[in-house]
């Protein structure tokens, strides 16, 4: 276990390391919107993972349910944390990104919005977890935000999208045709996070696993 | 099947004579409505033209609140005296305890708009006969949605070190979809505009209704296990 730790550790460190040679260097610098586009990549990297960790944390509460296997409830836990910090990441270089290139910080389109929103429906989550005191009561409750949580997601982003069909964006999103080179950047980004959200997830797994057994010699 | 239906209705019959003798729940819903509804009317001046946009926004942040209020009550009541405890502990289906109580607590919510709607309407003089019957679809769809992941958050949070904290700031995220379609659809009948661009939101009130009750019926019985 520990030299599997080790090796995904290695990789993720190395990965970081090439993704960022890849964003700032490698990929060609766009046209209109200048440097600050280079964020892209990270924040595309972040968004990918937040949604990845939580779909992983609603997976492991319907297994929690099913079995009671309180391994899986350390799983739902440490990738609900990661998610949150890769949401928040997300949520903070958007508007980095947002105020250069749409000339505001925020607009209330349906993808910031339904992040936001995915955001707090897990910090609740993790609220919650802190507020129970009962190991087994606790695992229960959270699974059940946690599936709950995942499966609102796409209702509420489908609600979102057709009130702002109502109220048309004057900001239209870019996007479309990548340039080759920025697309390679970007599946190098993703890669690299997703090496180190396993890396990260290992070790708050590990943490949480410790905690209970901790927990258990205390009493 | 007729036993889980015969459960529900005691529960909802157990609750509705218990709220006929104390009135705590719908009385003290129906003051705190009536207070949003007194205090949102501050954001705009007196007979604002603009005021018929908001005045869906405004009727429905004053159902959320005050539902949240009464929720919160609602489920102390179940835990004083250890009586949520005993009725899990009944050789029942557990889900349809759930069901009795989010239904009594649908009912409760009810007989409060039935009370803050008139006075609404006077208040903010709205013309809710436009579309009486969609608006009142709405209603009914909107306060299902809101009652019964009200009640499931509401048994997750008294069961919680902080109480009654927490069933905001795990529920509000999650009905969103609600308060939004909601809103939209009552604006869309309040305003008198073509009524076909409600539908769309009126469907997704339905579907998001019957997911999650599909949902808590499913996990209902794993989750509270005492």
């Amino acid at each position: 276990m520990n030299r599997i730790m080790k090796s995904v550790d290695t990789l993720a460190i190395v990965g970081i390391i090439i993704a960022l040679y890849f964003a700032f260097i490698y990929a060609p610098t766009e046209a209109v919107m200048g440097a600050v586009q280079r964020i892209f990549y990270f924040h595309v990297s972040s968004a990918w993972i937040a949604f990845f960790a939580f779909f992983v944390t609603f997976i492991c509460s319907i297994v929690v349910l099913i079995n009671n296997n309180l391994f899986y409830d350390d799983i739902a836990e440490s990738s609900a944390e990661i998610g949150v910090i890769f949401c928040t990441v997300v949520l903070i270089t958007g508007p980095i990104w947002a105020k250069p290139a749409w000339g505001k910080w925020w607009t209330w389109d349906p993808r910031l919005t339904t992040t936001l929103i995915l955001w707090f429906i897990y910090i609740g989550y993790i609220m919650l977890r802190k507020f129970v005191e009962e190991e087994d009561k606790k695992a229960k409750f959270a699974a059940a935000l946690g599936i709950i949580g995942f499966i609102d997601v796409p209702i509420v982003f489908l609600s979102i999208r057709w009130w702002r069909t109502i109220h048309p964006n004057v900001l239209q999103q870019g996007g479309g045709g990548l340039h080759p080179d920025m697309l390679t950047a970007l599946i190098v980004c993703v890669v690299a996070f997703t090496l180190l959200y396993i890396s990260m997830l290992m070790k708050r797994v590990n943490i949480g696993v410790l905690q209970r057994k901790i927990n258990l010699i205390k009493r | 099947m007729v036993r889980y239906f015969k459960t529900v209705y005691h529960i909802i019959e157990k609750d509705l004579l218990l709220e006929l003798k104390s009135k705590e729940v719908i009385n003290s819903m129906l003051i705190f409505a009536l207070l949003v509804v007194v205090v949102f009317s501050f954001i705009f001046e007196p007979g604002a033209e603009y005021k018929n946009d908001l005045a869906a926004g405004i009727l429905w942040m004053s159902i959320i609140f005050s539902g949240i209020l009464g929720l919160n009550k609602s489920m102390m009541n179940e835990i004083n005296g250890g009586n949520l405890n005993a009725l899990l502990l009944a050789p029942v289906d557990k889900s349809a305890i759930f069901f009795g109580k989010g239904l009594s607590n649908f009912l409760f919510m009810l007989i409060m708009e039935v009370i803050i709607i008139p006075i609404f309407v006077v208040f903010y003089d709205v013309p809710i006969m436009n579309n009486l019957l969609f608006s009142i679809i709405t209603l009914l769809l909107g306060t299902y949605g809101f009652a019964i992941l009200g009640t499931l958050f509401s048994i997750i949070s008294v069961k919680s070190k902080t109480r009654e904290v927490m069933l905001p700031i795990l529920l509000l995220p999650i009905i969103i979809p609600v308060v939004l379609s909601a809103i939209q659809a009552m604006n869309i009948f309040l305003k008198g505009d073509d009524i076909s661009e409600s539908f769309k939101w009126l469907q997704l009130l339905l579907v998001f209704d019957i997911v999650f009750t599909l949902v808590i019926y499913v996990i209902f019985d794993f989750v509270i296990e005492e």
